[in-house]
């Protein structure tokens, strides 16, 4: 217990010191995440979206598919990554394993499915309740697309949250991926497997007191968001 | 410029219209004409089809036989010049004012202009109250008036309502009723499905009777009133408050 108070104040103190490994360390985190959880949601909510109100042939595996998804093992998706990018792979030839980018493309496979299934239930749920409405107003396709959008922005971006919180947690993948290089491909998640492993658990612990930090900023985030959602505007 | 409706939309002309969903035919030979002035109100027990009537002279839906013309158009083709206020009314998250707006900005009508439609149809329909307030949060009442100065903000030559007082208290229903008195007045068709005989005798001019998806009989308010023959019909003239409770 006192190890564990010992290693609370010396985190504190390299967080509150700006300590530059650190600091270097978030910001890749950051970056590999905000840029992951970008493409999903490009990829993710048309694709949602899609699905909610376009009926197709294969629709139904679609649907099934990307549900199965979003509990897709995090390590199977490095694993699948991985076999793609190695230099025996179908893209070993552009040289990315051990970079940044294997290691959004990770957090992309990981990501869109969530994504795209939670829109798709959001959007579906509003275009049961609008569209007919809409339809009587002489709404146009396009008009009634950019307004269920409209109406559906605060849940759709409750589902961007989610996808950021579950990229910013994810180990495995950008483990397997990345490598877990220092000044390259080291990021919050691998760095605290990695220094607990090695016995340092003061650099452990302020990472982790950051994501921890990361996850509650997410969640008072999304508790403001829906309460903006049913109040009155 | 907002659309204004072609003078051709009278006769409302419905010719052996049916309707079915997977094998079932819930209208069956409906022929009827409306002409251009008036309330005309559908009544009939539960599942007789008003609902389904009104959804395809709207343009909701597709006849699988049979013609709806609006004069010389189609119910797609008449949508600009008819307006529909549903039972339960999807309101836009925002202010009761927007909500208005809204149905003007989708017909591309100038800012100017939809200030002034907008607060015209705020006064006609009592809302001024609460025009800033969240469409989301208004009561049933509240809700039912919004959904008709939406719907008439665009100047529809026709209102096809379904069942607007349905969900409300008395004095709501009065408040709701006399609303529609004025919009009738102002020469706008309703066609009203409705299940409440009151109703029926304090607006309609005509009365269209459904049963099993049929057009039993399309007669004026006074014939109807009058009816004396042995069926549903009669039952709904005389014990209006047990029909509805059974239908």
């Amino acid at each position: 217990m006192s190890d564990f108070g010992e290693a609370l104040v010396a985190s504190a103190g390299l967080l509150t010191g700006l300590n530059p490994d650190l600091l270097e360390i978030i910001r890749l985190s950051l970056f590999v995440t905000l840029t992951a959880v970008c493409i999903a949601t490009i990829i993710g909510i048309p694709l949602g979206g899609l699905l909610a109100v376009k009926r197709f042939p294969g629709r139904g595996f679609v649907v099934l598919v990307i549900d199965t998804f979003m509990g897709l093992p995090p390590v199977v998706v490095g694993l699948i990554v991985y076999l793609w990018l190695s230099r025996s792979g179908p893209l070993g030839v552009l040289g990315l394993l051990y970079t940044p980018t294997a290691m959004i493309i990770a957090q992309c496979l990981l990501v869109t499915p969530i994504i795209a299934a939670l829109s798709r239930q959001v959007i579906a749920d509003a275009h049961g309740q609008y569209d007919e409405q809409l339809r009587s107003l002489g709404a146009a396709r396009w008009q009634r697309i950019a307004t269920l959008l409209w109406e559906t922005r605060t849940s759709l971006l409750v589902t961007v949250l989610a996808g950021f919180g579950r990229a910013n947690a994810e180990v495995g993948a950008v483990m397997i991926v990345g490598g877990n290089i220092n000044h390259v491909t080291r990021v919050m998640t691998t760095s605290v497997a990695y220094e607990t492993s090695r016995g340092n658990l003061t650099q452990a612990l302020a990472l982790g007191i950051v994501l921890i930090l990361i996850a509650m900023l997410l969640t008072l985030l999304l508790h403001q968001l829906r309460r903006l959602n049913v109040e009155p505007g | 410029m907002m659309r204004h409706p072609p003078d051709s939309l009278f006769p409302l002309a419905v010719s052996g219209l049916d309707f079915s969903v997977g094998g079932e035919r819930l209208l069956s030979g409906l022929s009827f004409e409306l002409e251009g002035k008036g309330c005309t109100a559908i009544l009939g027990p539960n599942g007789s089809g008003k609902t389904l009537l009104l959804r395809l002279c709207h343009g909701m839906l597709t006849p699988t036989a049979g013609s709806i013309r609006w004069g010389e158009a189609t119910p797609v083709q008449a949508l600009p010049s008819q307006a529909m206020v549903f039972q339960l009314p999807a309101m836009l998250n925002r202010s009761v004012r927007a909500n208005i707006d809204y149905a003007l900005r989708l017909r591309r009508v100038p800012r100017d202009e939809r200030q002034r439609l907008v607060q015209e149809a705020v006064e006609l329909c009592g809302l001024t109250e609460v025009v800033g307030r969240n469409a989301r949060v208004l009561s049933g009442g509240e809700r039912q008036k919004l959904a008709i100065a939406r719907a008439w903000v665009t100047r529809p030559r026709a209102l096809l309502m379904d069942e607007p007082t349905s969900e409300l208290d008395p004095l709501a229903t009065r408040e709701i009723e006399s609303m529609i008195q004025r919009v009738v007045a102002q020469g706008v068709r309703v066609i009203l499905a409705t299940h409440d005989m009151n109703q029926v005798r304090h607006l309609a001019d005509d009365v269209l009777f459904l049963e099993y998806g049929r057009l039993r009989a399309h007669l004026s308010i006074r014939d109807f009133l009058n009816y004396q023959g042995d069926d549903t019909m009669r039952d709904f003239v005389a014990h209006p408050t047990r029909s509805g409770a059974i239908s």
